[in-house]
Protein backbone atom coordinates (compact mmCIF):
# COMPACT_ATOMS: atom_id res chain seq x y z
CA UNK A 1 0.00 0.00 0.00
CA UNK A 2 2.75 2.48 1.07
CA UNK A 3 4.62 1.64 -1.88
CA UNK A 4 1.88 2.06 -3.99
CA UNK A 5 0.91 5.48 -2.86
CA UNK A 6 4.90 6.34 -3.13
CA UNK A 7 4.53 5.71 -6.47
CA UNK A 8 1.50 7.77 -7.56
CA UNK A 9 3.39 10.33 -5.48
CA UNK A 10 6.65 10.34 -7.60
CA UNK A 11 4.46 10.03 -10.55
CA UNK A 12 2.71 13.20 -9.73
CA UNK A 13 5.69 15.05 -9.09
CA UNK A 14 7.32 13.75 -12.57
CA UNK A 15 4.01 14.84 -14.61
CA UNK A 16 3.94 18.72 -12.90
CA UNK A 17 8.22 19.00 -12.77
CA UNK A 18 9.66 17.11 -15.90
CA UNK A 19 8.03 19.23 -18.43
CA UNK A 20 10.40 22.29 -17.20
CA UNK A 21 12.81 19.99 -15.75
CA UNK A 22 13.95 18.32 -18.62
CA UNK A 23 14.12 20.94 -20.76
CA UNK A 24 16.31 23.06 -18.31
CA UNK A 25 18.70 20.13 -17.80
CA UNK A 26 19.32 19.46 -21.55
CA UNK A 27 19.39 22.65 -22.97
CA UNK A 28 20.48 25.03 -20.55
CA UNK A 29 22.18 23.01 -17.65
CA UNK A 30 24.25 20.44 -19.61
CA UNK A 31 25.37 23.25 -22.55
CA UNK A 32 26.78 25.46 -19.55
CA UNK A 33 28.91 22.54 -17.85
CA UNK A 34 30.16 20.99 -21.62
CA UNK A 35 31.16 24.51 -22.40
CA UNK A 36 33.85 24.45 -19.83
CA UNK A 37 34.94 20.84 -22.12
CA UNK A 38 34.62 22.19 -24.97
CA UNK A 39 36.87 25.53 -23.80
CA UNK A 40 39.73 22.96 -23.85
CA UNK A 41 39.71 21.65 -27.06
CA UNK A 42 40.21 22.32 -30.55
CA UNK A 43 37.36 21.47 -32.24
CA UNK A 44 36.11 23.14 -35.77
CA UNK A 45 32.64 20.13 -36.04
CA UNK A 46 34.66 18.57 -39.22
CA UNK A 47 37.18 16.48 -37.04
CA UNK A 48 37.29 15.15 -34.04
CA UNK A 49 37.99 17.69 -30.38
CA UNK A 50 41.81 18.00 -29.80
CA UNK A 51 41.80 18.01 -26.02
CA UNK A 52 44.17 20.99 -25.12
CA UNK A 53 43.95 21.83 -21.80
CA UNK A 54 44.12 25.50 -20.75
CA UNK A 55 45.77 26.25 -23.71
CA UNK A 56 42.62 27.96 -25.74
CA UNK A 57 42.40 30.42 -22.39
CA UNK A 58 45.67 31.21 -22.80
CA UNK A 59 46.18 31.99 -26.20
CA UNK A 60 42.23 33.93 -25.57
CA UNK A 61 44.11 36.60 -22.52
CA UNK A 62 46.78 37.21 -25.11
CA UNK A 63 44.83 37.87 -28.28
CA UNK A 64 45.28 41.48 -29.37
CA UNK A 65 41.91 41.34 -31.22
CA UNK A 66 40.03 40.27 -27.65
CA UNK A 67 41.93 42.94 -25.73
CA UNK A 68 40.46 45.48 -28.91
CA UNK A 69 36.73 43.56 -27.85
CA UNK A 70 36.89 43.47 -24.57
CA UNK A 71 38.29 47.71 -24.35
CA UNK A 72 35.72 48.24 -27.06
CA UNK A 73 32.92 46.65 -24.68
CA UNK A 74 34.07 48.65 -21.58
CA UNK A 75 34.00 51.88 -23.71
CA UNK A 76 30.16 50.80 -24.62
CA UNK A 77 29.54 50.28 -20.97
CA UNK A 78 31.03 53.63 -19.65
CA UNK A 79 29.47 55.62 -21.79
CA UNK A 80 25.89 53.77 -21.80
CA UNK A 81 25.94 53.17 -17.85
CA UNK A 82 25.79 56.53 -16.56
CA UNK A 83 23.33 57.97 -19.59
CA UNK A 84 21.10 55.33 -19.01
CA UNK A 85 20.58 55.29 -15.79
CA UNK A 86 20.55 59.67 -14.77
CA UNK A 87 18.30 59.62 -17.53
CA UNK A 88 15.59 56.99 -16.65
CA UNK A 89 16.23 58.33 -12.61
CA UNK A 90 15.71 61.98 -13.93
CA UNK A 91 12.45 60.74 -15.62
CA UNK A 92 11.68 58.27 -12.93
CA UNK A 93 11.49 61.32 -10.65
CA UNK A 94 9.81 63.33 -12.88
CA UNK A 95 7.33 60.92 -13.66
CA UNK A 96 6.46 59.92 -10.22
CA UNK A 97 4.04 61.73 -8.15
CA UNK A 98 0.58 63.30 -9.79
CA UNK A 99 0.64 64.24 -13.07
CA UNK A 100 -1.42 64.26 -15.79
CA UNK A 101 -1.25 61.80 -18.46
CA UNK A 102 1.65 59.94 -16.44
CA UNK A 103 0.63 56.32 -17.73
CA UNK A 104 0.62 57.51 -21.01
CA UNK A 105 3.89 58.72 -21.35
CA UNK A 106 5.40 55.77 -19.33
CA UNK A 107 4.01 54.03 -22.18
CA UNK A 108 5.70 56.09 -24.29
CA UNK A 109 8.78 55.72 -22.82
CA UNK A 110 8.32 51.95 -22.47
CA UNK A 111 7.74 51.30 -25.93
CA UNK A 112 11.82 51.25 -27.59
CA UNK A 113 11.97 48.35 -24.75
CA UNK A 114 9.25 46.54 -26.39
CA UNK A 115 10.83 46.92 -29.64
CA UNK A 116 13.11 44.03 -31.00
CA UNK A 117 17.08 45.28 -31.38
CA UNK A 118 17.32 44.59 -34.83
CA UNK A 119 14.34 47.18 -35.35
CA UNK A 120 15.82 49.44 -33.24
CA UNK A 121 19.38 49.23 -34.76
CA UNK A 122 18.10 49.45 -38.33
CA UNK A 123 15.87 52.86 -37.21
CA UNK A 124 18.61 54.47 -35.52
CA UNK A 125 21.14 53.65 -38.61
CA UNK A 126 18.67 55.53 -40.57
CA UNK A 127 18.14 58.46 -38.30
CA UNK A 128 22.39 58.66 -37.93
CA UNK A 129 22.98 57.94 -41.54
CA UNK A 130 25.28 60.50 -43.01
CA UNK A 131 23.24 60.77 -45.72
CA UNK A 132 19.61 62.28 -45.38
CA UNK A 133 19.90 60.86 -41.84
CA UNK A 134 17.31 63.03 -39.42
CA UNK A 135 19.99 63.95 -36.89
CA UNK A 136 22.28 65.48 -38.54
CA UNK A 137 19.81 67.33 -40.43
CA UNK A 138 18.56 68.59 -37.00
CA UNK A 139 22.43 69.19 -36.08
CA UNK A 140 22.45 71.17 -38.82
CA UNK A 141 19.50 73.43 -38.35
CA UNK A 142 21.56 74.55 -35.42
CA UNK A 143 24.81 75.25 -37.16
CA UNK A 144 26.48 72.00 -36.43
CA UNK A 145 28.23 70.15 -39.07
CA UNK A 146 27.41 65.70 -38.11
CA UNK A 147 29.80 63.13 -38.06
CA UNK A 148 29.71 60.38 -40.25
CA UNK A 149 28.40 58.27 -37.24
CA UNK A 150 28.38 54.55 -37.85
CA UNK A 151 31.01 54.94 -41.22
CA UNK A 152 33.35 57.03 -39.09
CA UNK A 153 35.29 54.72 -36.33
CA UNK A 154 35.29 57.55 -34.02
CA UNK A 155 31.65 57.92 -33.37
CA UNK A 156 30.49 54.31 -34.60
CA UNK A 157 30.56 53.59 -30.77
CA UNK A 158 28.70 56.62 -29.81
CA UNK A 159 26.06 56.22 -32.58
CA UNK A 160 25.35 52.84 -30.77
CA UNK A 161 25.64 53.67 -27.21
CA UNK A 162 22.63 56.57 -28.45
CA UNK A 163 20.51 53.74 -29.88
CA UNK A 164 21.26 51.39 -26.62
CA UNK A 165 20.40 54.44 -24.16
CA UNK A 166 16.97 55.08 -25.92
CA UNK A 167 16.00 51.54 -25.68
CA UNK A 168 16.82 50.60 -22.54
CA UNK A 169 15.61 53.91 -20.78
CA UNK A 170 12.45 52.76 -20.39
CA UNK A 171 13.43 49.66 -18.84
CA UNK A 172 15.35 51.06 -16.07
CA UNK A 173 12.63 53.83 -15.53
CA UNK A 174 9.80 51.15 -14.29
CA UNK A 175 12.54 49.88 -12.24
CA UNK A 176 13.11 52.91 -10.41
CA UNK A 177 9.21 54.24 -10.75
CA UNK A 178 8.18 50.83 -8.75
CA UNK A 179 10.90 51.60 -5.99
CA UNK A 180 10.02 55.40 -5.45
CA UNK A 181 6.44 54.00 -5.14
CA UNK A 182 7.63 52.03 -1.98
CA UNK A 183 9.06 54.93 -0.69
CA UNK A 184 6.65 56.21 2.14
CA UNK A 185 4.70 59.51 2.08
CA UNK A 186 5.27 60.08 5.73
CA UNK A 187 8.66 60.74 4.97
CA UNK A 188 7.81 63.64 2.86
CA UNK A 189 5.57 65.05 5.08
CA UNK A 190 7.66 65.58 7.97
CA UNK A 191 10.69 66.95 5.55
CA UNK A 192 7.93 69.32 4.86
CA UNK A 193 7.08 70.32 8.88
CA UNK A 194 10.75 70.56 8.74
CA UNK A 195 10.86 73.01 6.10
CA UNK A 196 12.93 71.08 3.83
CA UNK A 197 12.10 72.32 -0.26
CA UNK A 198 11.77 70.46 -2.87
CA UNK A 199 15.60 70.60 -3.73
CA UNK A 200 16.34 69.17 -0.70
CA UNK A 201 13.65 66.69 -0.15
CA UNK A 202 15.29 64.96 -3.76
CA UNK A 203 18.52 65.30 -2.29
CA UNK A 204 17.84 63.87 1.72
CA UNK A 205 15.12 61.93 0.85
CA UNK A 206 14.19 60.45 -2.49
CA UNK A 207 17.60 59.95 -4.00
CA UNK A 208 18.90 58.07 -0.75
CA UNK A 209 15.66 55.28 -0.61
CA UNK A 210 16.28 54.87 -4.16
CA UNK A 211 19.87 53.79 -3.92
CA UNK A 212 18.60 49.86 -3.49
CA UNK A 213 16.57 50.43 -7.09
CA UNK A 214 19.63 52.23 -8.71
CA UNK A 215 21.64 49.38 -7.26
CA UNK A 216 19.32 46.89 -9.23
CA UNK A 217 18.95 48.53 -12.51
CA UNK A 218 22.97 49.57 -12.12
CA UNK A 219 23.66 45.59 -12.01
CA UNK A 220 21.11 44.58 -14.40
CA UNK A 221 22.16 46.92 -16.95
CA UNK A 222 26.05 46.19 -16.30
CA UNK A 223 25.36 42.64 -16.81
CA UNK A 224 23.20 43.47 -20.10
CA UNK A 225 26.35 45.78 -21.49
CA UNK A 226 29.04 43.29 -21.17
CA UNK A 227 26.80 41.01 -23.32
CA UNK A 228 26.02 43.61 -26.00
CA UNK A 229 25.69 42.46 -29.53
CA UNK A 230 22.31 42.85 -31.44
CA UNK A 231 22.57 46.29 -32.22
CA UNK A 232 26.61 45.66 -32.80
CA UNK A 233 26.19 43.15 -35.43
CA UNK A 234 23.04 45.31 -37.07
CA UNK A 235 24.57 48.85 -37.43
CA UNK A 236 28.31 48.39 -37.99
CA UNK A 237 29.23 44.57 -37.34
CA UNK A 238 31.98 45.55 -35.56
CA UNK A 239 33.29 47.71 -37.62
CA UNK A 240 34.38 50.24 -39.68
CA UNK A 241 38.01 49.11 -39.23
CA UNK A 242 37.40 46.89 -35.94
CA UNK A 243 35.83 50.43 -34.18
CA UNK A 244 33.20 48.96 -32.55
CA UNK A 245 34.26 45.19 -32.11
CA UNK A 246 32.78 43.53 -28.83
CA UNK A 247 33.35 40.42 -27.18
CA UNK A 248 30.40 38.56 -28.00
CA UNK A 249 30.43 39.72 -31.62
CA UNK A 250 34.33 37.63 -31.36
CA UNK A 251 32.51 34.60 -29.96
CA UNK A 252 29.76 34.41 -32.81
CA UNK A 253 32.42 35.39 -35.51
CA UNK A 254 34.99 32.45 -34.12
CA UNK A 255 32.57 30.19 -33.50
CA UNK A 256 30.26 30.35 -36.36
CA UNK A 257 32.42 32.05 -39.02
CA UNK A 258 35.95 30.77 -38.33
CA UNK A 259 35.05 27.36 -36.64
CA UNK A 260 36.66 27.92 -33.99
CA UNK A 261 34.88 26.25 -31.37
CA UNK A 262 36.92 25.84 -28.44
CA UNK A 263 38.34 29.42 -28.37
CA UNK A 264 34.70 30.96 -28.69
CA UNK A 265 33.87 29.25 -25.37
CA UNK A 266 36.95 30.10 -23.54
CA UNK A 267 36.53 33.06 -24.62
CA UNK A 268 32.53 33.16 -23.58
CA UNK A 269 33.75 31.90 -20.22
CA UNK A 270 36.52 34.69 -20.03
CA UNK A 271 33.82 37.50 -20.56
CA UNK A 272 31.12 35.72 -17.78
CA UNK A 273 33.93 35.40 -15.37
CA UNK A 274 34.26 39.22 -15.89
CA UNK A 275 31.07 40.16 -15.53
CA UNK A 276 30.83 38.12 -12.23
CA UNK A 277 33.64 39.94 -10.59
CA UNK A 278 32.38 43.13 -11.42
CA UNK A 279 28.91 42.01 -9.67
CA UNK A 280 30.80 40.85 -6.83
CA UNK A 281 32.82 44.22 -6.05
CA UNK A 282 29.52 46.37 -6.68
CA UNK A 283 27.70 44.30 -4.30
CA UNK A 284 30.75 44.54 -2.00
CA UNK A 285 31.29 48.55 -3.15
CA UNK A 286 27.18 48.93 -2.35
CA UNK A 287 28.05 49.88 1.60
CA UNK A 288 29.59 52.94 1.08
CA UNK A 289 26.50 54.28 -0.91
CA UNK A 290 23.36 52.01 -0.88
CA UNK A 291 20.83 52.98 2.26
CA UNK A 292 18.46 50.19 2.70
CA UNK A 293 15.46 51.69 5.03
CA UNK A 294 14.02 50.21 7.85
CA UNK B 1 4.62 66.62 -2.53
CA UNK B 2 1.05 68.48 -2.16
CA UNK B 3 3.11 71.94 -1.53
CA UNK B 4 3.93 71.60 -5.53
CA UNK B 5 3.43 74.92 -7.31
CA UNK B 6 0.68 74.98 -9.85
CA UNK B 7 4.09 76.25 -11.84
CA UNK B 8 6.30 74.05 -11.17
CA UNK B 9 3.40 70.99 -12.11
CA UNK B 10 3.86 72.83 -15.15
CA UNK B 11 7.43 72.50 -16.04
CA UNK B 12 7.46 68.94 -15.13
CA UNK B 13 4.31 68.04 -17.66
CA UNK B 14 6.62 70.50 -20.19
CA UNK B 15 9.23 68.46 -19.60
CA UNK B 16 8.21 65.13 -19.32
CA UNK B 17 6.14 65.65 -22.42
CA UNK B 18 9.04 67.04 -24.71
CA UNK B 19 11.08 64.33 -23.86
CA UNK B 20 8.02 61.84 -24.46
CA UNK B 21 8.09 63.53 -28.10
CA UNK B 22 11.98 63.08 -28.73
CA UNK B 23 11.98 59.06 -27.28
CA UNK B 24 8.30 58.57 -29.75
CA UNK B 25 9.27 60.14 -32.86
CA UNK B 26 11.95 57.73 -34.16
CA UNK B 27 8.69 55.76 -34.35
CA UNK B 28 7.13 58.34 -36.34
CA UNK B 29 10.43 58.65 -38.82
CA UNK B 30 9.87 55.25 -39.22
CA UNK B 31 6.52 55.27 -40.51
CA UNK B 32 7.35 58.41 -42.68
CA UNK B 33 10.25 56.89 -43.97
CA UNK B 34 8.63 53.82 -44.78
CA UNK B 35 5.60 55.71 -47.09
CA UNK B 36 8.22 57.83 -48.61
CA UNK B 37 9.36 56.91 -52.70
CA UNK B 38 13.18 56.18 -53.04
CA UNK B 39 13.43 59.15 -55.20
CA UNK B 40 12.32 61.38 -52.29
CA UNK B 41 14.46 59.45 -49.37
CA UNK B 42 17.48 61.90 -48.92
CA UNK B 43 15.39 65.35 -50.43
CA UNK B 44 16.20 68.25 -47.88
CA UNK B 45 14.29 69.40 -45.99
CA UNK B 46 13.05 66.16 -44.82
CA UNK B 47 9.56 65.41 -44.87
CA UNK B 48 7.55 64.32 -41.94
CA UNK B 49 4.34 64.36 -44.06
CA UNK B 50 5.79 62.31 -47.22
CA UNK B 51 4.47 63.92 -50.32
CA UNK B 52 3.54 61.86 -52.02
CA UNK B 53 2.35 59.07 -49.95
CA UNK B 54 3.33 56.09 -51.31
CA UNK B 55 3.01 52.28 -50.46
CA UNK B 56 5.33 51.14 -52.73
CA UNK B 57 7.86 50.33 -50.65
CA UNK B 58 5.48 47.66 -48.81
CA UNK B 59 4.42 46.67 -52.33
CA UNK B 60 7.84 45.74 -53.16
CA UNK B 61 8.21 43.93 -49.64
CA UNK B 62 5.43 41.82 -49.97
CA UNK B 63 6.47 40.69 -53.93
CA UNK B 64 10.21 40.40 -53.68
CA UNK B 65 11.25 39.07 -50.32
CA UNK B 66 9.52 36.46 -48.51
CA UNK B 67 8.07 38.78 -46.01
CA UNK B 68 4.79 37.12 -44.86
CA UNK B 69 6.97 33.68 -44.29
CA UNK B 70 8.88 35.12 -41.97
CA UNK B 71 5.55 37.00 -40.50
CA UNK B 72 4.36 33.33 -40.37
CA UNK B 73 7.59 32.27 -39.13
CA UNK B 74 7.59 34.94 -36.42
CA UNK B 75 3.85 33.82 -35.45
CA UNK B 76 3.77 30.52 -35.43
CA UNK B 77 7.43 30.02 -33.15
CA UNK B 78 6.76 32.90 -30.79
CA UNK B 79 3.09 31.84 -30.44
CA UNK B 80 4.70 27.50 -29.43
CA UNK B 81 7.09 28.97 -27.16
CA UNK B 82 4.62 31.32 -25.32
CA UNK B 83 2.43 28.36 -24.58
CA UNK B 84 4.91 26.04 -24.05
CA UNK B 85 7.27 28.22 -21.47
CA UNK B 86 3.51 29.37 -19.93
CA UNK B 87 2.51 25.69 -19.40
CA UNK B 88 5.86 24.19 -18.26
CA UNK B 89 6.56 27.31 -15.99
CA UNK B 90 3.24 26.64 -14.58
CA UNK B 91 3.28 23.36 -14.10
CA UNK B 92 6.38 23.34 -12.08
CA UNK B 93 5.66 26.35 -10.13
CA UNK B 94 2.69 23.78 -8.95
CA UNK B 95 5.31 21.49 -8.18
CA UNK B 96 7.55 23.88 -6.40
CA UNK B 97 4.07 25.01 -3.93
CA UNK B 98 1.46 22.34 -4.23
CA UNK B 99 3.46 18.81 -3.87
CA UNK B 100 6.12 17.68 -1.57
CA UNK B 101 8.79 15.53 -2.13
CA UNK B 102 12.75 15.40 -1.44
CA UNK B 103 15.45 17.84 -3.15
CA UNK B 104 12.37 20.29 -3.68
CA UNK B 105 14.58 23.61 -2.69
CA UNK B 106 18.03 22.49 -4.54
CA UNK B 107 15.84 21.90 -7.75
CA UNK B 108 14.34 25.52 -7.50
CA UNK B 109 17.61 27.04 -6.86
CA UNK B 110 18.57 24.96 -9.87
CA UNK B 111 16.50 27.10 -12.04
CA UNK B 112 17.43 30.51 -10.36
CA UNK B 113 21.00 29.55 -10.93
CA UNK B 114 20.24 29.13 -14.46
CA UNK B 115 18.74 32.92 -14.42
CA UNK B 116 22.47 34.16 -13.21
CA UNK B 117 23.97 32.47 -16.03
CA UNK B 118 23.97 34.29 -19.29
CA UNK B 119 23.18 32.50 -22.50
CA UNK B 120 26.08 33.67 -24.41
CA UNK B 121 28.41 31.16 -22.48
CA UNK B 122 26.05 28.10 -23.42
CA UNK B 123 25.44 29.11 -27.24
CA UNK B 124 28.64 27.48 -28.53
CA UNK B 125 27.78 23.90 -26.97
CA UNK B 126 23.98 24.19 -27.61
CA UNK B 127 24.73 24.75 -31.21
CA UNK B 128 26.61 21.29 -31.02
CA UNK B 129 24.27 19.74 -29.62
CA UNK B 130 21.36 20.76 -31.85
CA UNK B 131 23.35 19.65 -34.58
CA UNK B 132 23.69 16.24 -32.86
CA UNK B 133 20.01 15.91 -32.21
CA UNK B 134 19.93 17.28 -36.41
CA UNK B 135 17.32 20.06 -35.07
CA UNK B 136 19.76 22.94 -36.60
CA UNK B 137 17.65 24.81 -39.53
CA UNK B 138 14.06 24.11 -38.55
CA UNK B 139 11.51 25.15 -36.50
CA UNK B 140 12.33 22.46 -33.57
CA UNK B 141 15.72 24.19 -33.27
CA UNK B 142 13.89 27.40 -32.67
CA UNK B 143 11.30 25.99 -30.30
CA UNK B 144 12.45 23.21 -28.32
CA UNK B 145 15.03 24.73 -26.88
CA UNK B 146 13.13 27.70 -25.08
CA UNK B 147 10.98 25.43 -23.56
CA UNK B 148 12.03 26.06 -19.65
CA UNK B 149 11.50 29.20 -18.85
CA UNK B 150 12.81 29.90 -14.99
CA UNK B 151 12.08 33.52 -15.03
CA UNK B 152 8.18 32.36 -15.26
CA UNK B 153 8.88 29.73 -12.80
CA UNK B 154 10.51 32.02 -10.53
CA UNK B 155 7.46 34.30 -10.88
CA UNK B 156 4.20 31.97 -10.91
CA UNK B 157 5.57 30.45 -7.87
CA UNK B 158 5.36 33.66 -6.20
CA UNK B 159 2.09 34.06 -7.68
CA UNK B 160 0.87 30.30 -6.36
CA UNK B 161 2.20 31.30 -2.70
CA UNK B 162 -0.22 34.28 -2.33
CA UNK B 163 -3.58 32.26 -3.48
CA UNK B 164 -5.39 31.58 -0.37
CA UNK B 165 -5.82 27.97 -0.05
CA UNK B 166 -9.46 27.94 1.48
CA UNK B 167 -10.73 27.09 -1.91
CA UNK B 168 -8.41 24.43 -2.78
CA UNK B 169 -8.69 22.59 0.48
CA UNK B 170 -12.48 22.40 0.03
CA UNK B 171 -11.74 21.15 -3.31
CA UNK B 172 -9.34 18.36 -1.73
CA UNK B 173 -12.31 17.33 0.79
CA UNK B 174 -14.57 17.19 -2.50
CA UNK B 175 -12.34 14.53 -3.64
CA UNK B 176 -10.53 16.69 -6.15
CA UNK B 177 -6.86 15.60 -7.37
CA UNK B 178 -3.54 18.08 -7.98
CA UNK B 179 -4.48 17.98 -11.62
CA UNK B 180 -7.97 18.61 -11.51
CA UNK B 181 -6.81 21.77 -8.76
CA UNK B 182 -4.24 22.43 -10.80
CA UNK B 183 -6.52 23.45 -13.83
CA UNK B 184 -9.05 24.57 -12.57
CA UNK B 185 -8.60 26.57 -9.19
CA UNK B 186 -4.92 27.28 -9.26
CA UNK B 187 -4.40 28.85 -13.25
CA UNK B 188 -7.74 30.96 -13.08
CA UNK B 189 -7.04 32.56 -10.14
CA UNK B 190 -3.75 33.15 -11.31
CA UNK B 191 -4.65 35.46 -14.34
CA UNK B 192 -2.89 38.33 -14.12
CA UNK B 193 0.34 36.64 -13.15
CA UNK B 194 0.08 34.64 -16.22
CA UNK B 195 -0.75 36.94 -18.53
CA UNK B 196 2.52 38.48 -17.24
CA UNK B 197 4.13 35.05 -17.88
CA UNK B 198 3.29 35.28 -21.34
CA UNK B 199 3.34 38.74 -22.52
CA UNK B 200 7.33 38.18 -21.00
CA UNK B 201 7.92 34.92 -23.31
CA UNK B 202 6.12 36.04 -26.30
CA UNK B 203 8.05 39.59 -26.47
CA UNK B 204 11.36 37.48 -25.83
CA UNK B 205 10.68 35.06 -28.19
CA UNK B 206 9.35 37.41 -30.69
CA UNK B 207 11.90 40.02 -30.25
CA UNK B 208 15.01 37.00 -30.46
CA UNK B 209 17.88 37.55 -32.82
CA UNK B 210 20.85 35.58 -31.32
CA UNK B 211 19.53 32.29 -31.63
CA UNK B 212 17.88 32.18 -34.97
CA UNK B 213 20.66 34.10 -36.30
CA UNK B 214 23.02 31.03 -35.41
CA UNK B 215 20.90 27.81 -36.11
CA UNK B 216 18.67 29.27 -39.01
CA UNK B 217 20.23 29.47 -42.55
CA UNK B 218 17.30 28.62 -45.14
CA UNK B 219 15.59 31.78 -46.07
CA UNK B 220 12.31 30.40 -45.55
CA UNK B 221 12.78 29.81 -41.95
CA UNK B 222 13.77 32.90 -41.11
CA UNK B 223 12.17 34.66 -38.19
CA UNK B 224 11.39 38.74 -38.70
CA UNK B 225 14.22 40.02 -37.17
CA UNK B 226 16.61 37.88 -38.63
CA UNK B 227 14.60 38.55 -42.34
CA UNK B 228 14.99 41.89 -41.88
CA UNK B 229 18.52 42.34 -40.55
CA UNK B 230 19.26 40.28 -43.88
CA UNK B 231 17.12 43.02 -45.78
CA UNK B 232 19.69 45.75 -44.50
CA UNK B 233 22.29 43.98 -45.82
CA UNK B 234 21.47 43.00 -49.33
CA UNK B 235 19.28 46.22 -49.61
CA UNK B 236 22.07 48.95 -48.71
CA UNK B 237 20.23 52.10 -48.74
CA UNK B 238 16.70 50.77 -49.67
CA UNK B 239 15.50 52.67 -46.26
CA UNK B 240 11.81 52.65 -47.29
CA UNK B 241 11.71 49.11 -47.76
CA UNK B 242 13.76 48.15 -44.69
CA UNK B 243 11.93 50.50 -42.51
CA UNK B 244 8.98 49.38 -44.12
CA UNK B 245 9.65 45.84 -42.66
CA UNK B 246 10.41 47.46 -39.28
CA UNK B 247 6.95 48.79 -39.53
CA UNK B 248 5.72 45.34 -39.89
CA UNK B 249 7.74 43.55 -37.25
CA UNK B 250 6.69 46.46 -34.61
CA UNK B 251 3.17 46.42 -35.03
CA UNK B 252 2.29 42.95 -33.20
CA UNK B 253 4.18 43.68 -30.56
CA UNK B 254 3.13 47.62 -29.90
CA UNK B 255 -0.77 45.99 -30.44
CA UNK B 256 0.34 43.10 -27.23
CA UNK B 257 1.99 46.15 -25.40
CA UNK B 258 -0.86 48.23 -25.76
CA UNK B 259 -3.37 45.11 -24.64
CA UNK B 260 -1.87 43.78 -21.81
CA UNK B 261 0.50 47.34 -20.89
CA UNK B 262 -0.27 46.59 -17.31
CA UNK B 263 1.18 42.93 -17.21
CA UNK B 264 4.44 44.07 -18.76
CA UNK B 265 4.90 46.97 -15.94
CA UNK B 266 3.65 44.77 -13.56
CA UNK B 267 6.21 41.81 -14.31
CA UNK B 268 9.19 44.47 -14.53
CA UNK B 269 8.29 45.81 -11.31
CA UNK B 270 7.97 43.13 -9.79
CA UNK B 271 11.24 41.63 -11.14
CA UNK B 272 12.66 45.03 -9.92
CA UNK B 273 11.46 44.54 -6.14
CA UNK B 274 12.97 41.19 -5.66
CA UNK B 275 16.69 42.94 -6.23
Amino acid sequence: MVGDRGWKKAGLVALFLLPALIPLLVFRIFPMLASLVVSMTKWNLLRPPVFLGFDNYVEVLSDAKFHRALLNTLYYMVGYLPLVLVGAIAIAVLLNSKLKGATFFRGIYFLPVVTSWVVVALLWKWLLSPQGGMVNYVLGLVGIQGPGWWTDPNWAMPAIIIASVWKDLGFNMLILLAGLQSIPDHLYEAATIDGATRWQKLRFVTLPLLTPSILFAMILAMIGAFQVFDQVWVMTEGGPAGATTVVMEQVVKNAFKYGLMGEASAMSWVLFAIILLFTVFQLKFQKRWVHYGD
Amino acid sequence: MATESKTAVWVRTIVIAVGGMVFLFPFVWMVSTSLTTTGELFRLPPQLIPNPVDGSAYERLFTQVPILRWVLNSVVVSLAVTFLQVMTSAMAAYAFTRLSFRGRNAIFVLFLATLMVPFQVMVVPLFIELRYMGMLDSYAGLIIPEMAMPFGVFLLRQAFLGLPRELEEAAFMDGAGHVRNFLTLVLPLSKPAIATVAVFSFMGSWNNFLWPLIIINSPDLMTLPLGLSSLSSRFVTDWNLVLAGATISVLPIVAVFLFAQRYVLQGVAMSGLKG
